[in-house]
């Protein structure tokens, strides 16, 4: 039962409803673009979600470090190498507001160490947006207010201070923004870097890709940290903090654009061959084009990732130099830099408290790694 | 019940000749379910179908309908998250492989434990598979004369020299050019052609009694095309060899086979005789199917004919016969609610459709 | 074929070596103040008197007042003769302390390098096999701690854990005696007894790695063809696993071993410092500090030395391995 040209056979005539009905499920899946794929993937995956949720708090901690630190990084005090203070709510076995008691110092007169032990006669109540120390967030905006603080007399130093009785706290979250804000310099500049070269590398081949191959193949056969420790020990010594941070920035750079410019690169050679580059040839795409809008969406998706799962490389790498003193050097703070301090086995094991920049070191770099695990797993075109 | 209880009747009819009708493998009822994220996809509901002892079965049906899948499911190598939820898989193995009409034993494959010894016998020594894609089917860091000599070793009590020299034999019999320096090369080195041979040449190499064949010729030029199947044939008459033939291609159907299932979404539709299914199809998907094909001596001015509607989606399965949004004989009322049974014809014929129940 | 691979590869080994020595010069000059006027203030410094032929011979020597390329070609032409330069801090030629220390360094990296790979690619292959499972769940979760962790915390941490819950003191390669004693079996001994936790420490991070890779790459080898054609002819599952898709996936992970080299040596510099072993770590940190760049310079070339060396010879040995690496390069 043919049906005659010009025909339309009415079980398949366009139902004028059927446009306005939602789309069901399995509908949208096939409609959904590249990134809602992506997306959808990547929220079935807890422990990406889970890290992309710590680092979206860490960086907006990093960035408003200034606000919820109650003490300068440098503001020294009488209170050396004391532990961190508890936060009361109970006086008297009575709630109370959030408050600290006063301190009392005492040498122990044994190990000639400084003891503290809480005055319990004397309570600090803790005060919310407090005015204190000016600041600036970026640098841009000028500000004083502050998270938390207490009334005049007291201190409160809730991860404890350290050999010069400065506030561990106000200190551990200047490093996260130091530390944390150089992974995403240093992966920028990379990025930028091993995106040109690997595209033209990739790209047109030839005499360039062999350059560029060659530089790349001895840049990754140097040993990285005794090459950054050369380069950082270069950096002279009278340079400012924010030319000492370029410059880490850069040194950290030096290699890190390898891995980038060889993804980019591998993913051209293998995609200039497929047919739906060709095709678009064929139908006349110019070059800009071809790269817009064929190639670059290919492979923005591994990008994203090696992206992603450098910035803890950089970090790391910051970390170590500023803690071998060849990298951001005091008064900055970086989490390399506190650690420093850390050093001493017999230090750590008297002042444990001093590791916190390691542990934040530590879930920093699990949440990228989880995430960029994630993208990789939800970019992959080919998973079930 | 123990498998190798039932012991099959004879294969010899009453005057001794090889009983033209006997069974090899008989799939009754077979249920391959994938459990997936999004739902359960049923890759094959409900097959039935018979391959008889040295005769060539052609399977056809367009993609997803659950012909490699039974392929696979016959020998259990049907990829997770798949599995055989229900029915039998019924191989008649001749106690005696030299004894041509002699006893055999009934095992059933769908019992078997897919990771166990039994199974294992049985693939690649009395039923080989041959793949789509002859680049892929291979290793790349294994000569074609390791990954041959592999499977000769597994299923034969010989050495290593004697294994090889069976190797060069099979594949001088499959017509691979220079067979003794073939038998050292990597895949990456020969060309399409001479991989698929190789690959054929690992299937035969144990004389088994069912090649099952997925589409083995479909990655591969018109020219060798011809050149694989008139070698099929031709080792198949040779070796007394059945084939499971599955494929796409009406054509290759036409010049292969004997016997022809043809299956929609997992279920059988049409069986017959490869002459009587394409003079007188009788399931209208069949006749849909044979319309399609475009001919010589038809008027050139007509829009080639296809059938209408698409493949439903494997999750939302139609109510009733799976073909009926698409069929043109539907009968309201009763094609959209109930699922047709298999109803036997004269002849060698069998029709899932509501049209001769 | 094989041969003119090799001839290509060693010639771009000296290349390379060529513009590592360019690198190392660059380093040396890195510092604001040339040598010699450094030198010259540490003889201050020291209290001892600065003699002027001494100065006049060493500038000559290194030919300190010429321009820098030429500068270059002097320092280059005296390392082709073994002159490396001299180190202020220890006063000795810089190729003998360097020499001094670069063998254990090397001995220290093979010993990391297979006790990562001896111990990542079985649990990498139980992982991919077991996807989902208890066992892979664990090494997943080791492999994120251990890639998060940077080995010299993690050496921290270790000292601490150590110090705190069993008053042990970690860290060197040798027990006192043993230090400067000749080798002798008893001194190997001792040097096997003290591995253990230079070898975790710098090898974690390396092993987490690599089990992660040989997972994902077994992984995508296990979804392929060739296995169920394997599967299809009747070989058992565990020969069939071994045989194929683990061989396959291996290539890329023991084509590349040799370029784990510059990772596992950048670790040991630091795991070195931390742990204080008399390995080449130590040796550059000291020298940077104090602004020795002749040591500090060379000491960075001769561990690029070494890792391009290491290199060249695993890239060679894959030639021999892969059949297809002889054919297509």
């Amino acid at each position: 039962m043919a049906s005659e040209p010009g025909q339309v056979n009415d079980r398949l005539s366009f139902d004028r409803s059927s446009s306005r009905r939602k789309l069901t499920e399995a509908e949208k899946l096939y409609v959904a673009s590249q990134w809602q794929l992506m997306w959808r993937r990547l929220r079935r995956h807890t422990l990406a979600i889970i890290g992309a949720t710590v680092l979206a708090i860490g960086y907006l901690v990093a960035l408003l470090a200034p606000f919820l630190s109650p003490y300068p990084i440098n503001q020294r005090s009488d209170y050396l190498y004391m532990g961190p203070q508890k936060v009361r709510i109970l006086h008297d076995g009575k709630l109370h507001r959030p408050f600290v008691y006063g301190l009392k110092q005492d040498v122990d007169p044994d190990t000639w160490r400084r003891v503290y032990t809480e005055d319990k006669s004397i309570l600090y109540p803790i005060n919310l947006f407090v005015r204190g120390f000016e600041y600036r967030l970026l640098g841009l905006i000028p500000g004083n207010i502050h998270l938390f603080g207490v009334p005049e007399g007291g201190v409160i130093f809730v991860l404890g201070t350290e050999d010069l009785g400065r506030d561990a706290f106000s200190r551990n979250l200047h490093a996260a923004s130091i530390s944390m804000s150089i992974g995403l310099a240093g992966v920028a500049f990379s990025f930028v870097l091993g995106c040109i070269l690997g595209g033209l590398s990739g790209f047109y081949g030839g005499l360039v890709d062999v350059v560029v191959q060659r530089v790349i193949e001895f840049l990754t056969s140097i040993p990285t940290i005794p090459l950054w420790m050369a380069l950082s020990a270069a950096v002279p010594p009278h340079w400012d903090p924010v030319k000492v941070y370029f410059g880490i920035t850069l040194i950290l750079s030096l290699q890190g654009w390898c891995g980038l410019a060889r993804v980019v690169r591998g993913k051209l050679l293998e995609l200039r061959e497929e047919d739906f580059v060709v095709a678009a040839q064929v139908a006349g795409t110019s070059d800009w084009n071809i790269i817009t809008t064929h190639l670059l969406p290919a492979f923005m998706s591994y990008l994203i990732v090696n992206v992603t799962l450098g910035i803890p490389g950089m970090i790391l790498g910051e970390t170590a130099l500023s803690f071998l003193g060849l990298g951001i050097r005091p008064p900055t703070v970086s989490w390399g830099v506190l650690l420093q301090q850390a050093q001493n086995v017999r230090t750590v094991s008297l002042y444990p408290w001093l590791l916190a920049p390691a542990f934040m070191v530590i879930v920093v770099v699990l949440a990228f790694n989880f995430l960029g695990d994630g993208l990789r797993d939800a970019a992959d075109p080919y998973a079930v | 019940m123990d498998n190798h209880d039932r012991l099959g009747g004879d294969a010899l009819g009453v005057d001794g000749t090889l009983n033209p009708d006997e069974a090899l493998i008989e799939i009754g009822g077979l249920k391959t379910y994938f459990y997936m994220h999004e739902g359960i996809v049923r890759a094959v509901d409900g097959a039935d179908l018979t391959i008889r002892r040295g005769r060539t079965l052609g399977v056809v049906g367009e993609s997803g309908c659950g012909k490699s899948v039974t392929a696979q499911s016959i020998l259990r190598i049907v990829p997770p998250p798949g599995k055989i939820v229900e029915g039998e898989i019924l191989y008649h193995r001749l106690l005696d492989r030299d004894k041509m009409g002699g006893a055999t034993e009934i095992v059933d494959l769908a019992q078997l434990d897919p990771r166990g010894r039994e199974i294992r016998r049985i693939r690649g020594g009395e039923i080989a598979m041959v793949f789509q894609e002859p680049m892929t089917s291979l290793s790349p860091v294994h000569t074609i004369g390791n990954q041959i000599i592999e499977a000769i070793l597994l299923h034969q009590d010989i050495d290593k020299s004697q294994a090889r020299e069976r190797a060069i034999e099979i594949l001088t019999r499959v017509r691979m050019p220079k067979p003794a320096q073939a038998v050292d090369s990597y895949p990456y080195q020969l060309s399409g052609g001479m991989r698929q041979r190789g690959v054929i040449a690992m299937a035969l190499s144990c004389h088994p009694s069912l090649l099952i064949a997925d589409e083995p010729t479909t990655a591969l030029d018109v020219t060798t095309e011809a050149q694989i199947l008139d070698l099929m044939r031709e080792l198949q008459q040779e070796m007394g060899m059945a084939i499971m033939f599955i494929t796409h291609n009406l054509g290759v159907i036409a010049e292969m086979t004997e016997e022809v299932i043809v299956m929609y979404l997992g279920k059988v539709v049409e069986q017959a005789d490869v002459d009587s299914l394409f003079h007188d199809p009788k399931h209208p998907y069949t006749r849909a199917l044979l319309r399609s094909i475009p001919r010589v001596d038809e008027d050139t001015n007509r829009p080639l004919e296809s059938i209408k509607g698409m493949v439903p989606d494997p999750y939302a399965l139609p109510q009733g016969c799976p073909f009926h949004p698409r069929c043109s004989s539907f009968m309201e009322g009763l094609c959209d609610i109930q699922d047709p049974p298999l109803v036997r014809l004269d002849g060698n014929k069998r029709v899932r459709c509501h049209l001769y129940v | 074929m094989l041969w003119l691979y090799i001839l290509r590869r060693l010639g771009y080994m000296l290349m390379i070596l060529v513009v590592v020595s360019v690198v190392g010069f660059i380093i040396i000059q890195l510092p604001p103040g040339d040598y010699l006027s450094t030198y010259i203030m540490r003889l201050e410094q020291g209290g001892m008197d600065v003699d002027e032929a001494q100065i006049a011979a060493l500038k000559m020597r290194y030919g300190l007042d010429k321009p820098a390329p030429v500068q270059y070609a002097i320092w280059a032409w005296n390392m082709l003769h073994g002159d490396f330069g001299r180190s202020f801090e220890w006063n000795l030629p810089v190729y003998q302390l360097v020499m001094e220390r670069l063998p254990l360094t090397l001995v220290l990296s093979v010993a990391t390098m297979v006790f990562t790979y001896a111990l990542a690619i079985p649990i990498g292959i139980y992982s991919a096999t077991h996807q989902y499972s208890a066992g892979d769940f664990v090494a997943t979760v080791f492999g994120f701690i251990g890639l998060a962790i940077p080995n010299f915390l993690f050496a921290l941490i270790l000292m601490w854990v150590l110090y705190s819950a069993f008053g042990l003191s970690i860290g060197g390669l040798f027990s006192q005696q043993y230090l400067q004693a000749p080798w002798s079996w008893a001194k190997f001994a001792d040097l096997v007894k003290h591995l253990p936790v230079p070898l975790i420490v710098i090898g974690m991070g390396g092993t987490a790695g690599l089990i992660r890779v040989m997972r994902g790459c077994l992984l995508d080898e296990l979804r392929k063809q060739y296995v169920v054609t394997a599967r299809a002819k009747g070989v058992s599952e565990t020969r069939l696993l071994l045989k194929y898709p683990v061989r396959i996936a291996l290539n890329p992970i023991i084509s590349t071993i040799g370029w784990a080299l510059p990772a596992i040596v950048s670790g040991e510099t630091i795991a070195a410092i931390v742990l204080n072993l008399p390995t080449t770590g130590p040796l550059l940190f000291r020298a940077l500090i104090a602004q020795d760049m002749y040591l500090a310079g060379s000491t960075v070339m001769f561990l690029t030395l070494m890792t391009v060396v290491g290199i060249l010879i695993s890239d060679i040995l894959l030639a021999v391995m892969d059949p297809r690496i002889r054919y297509e390069k």
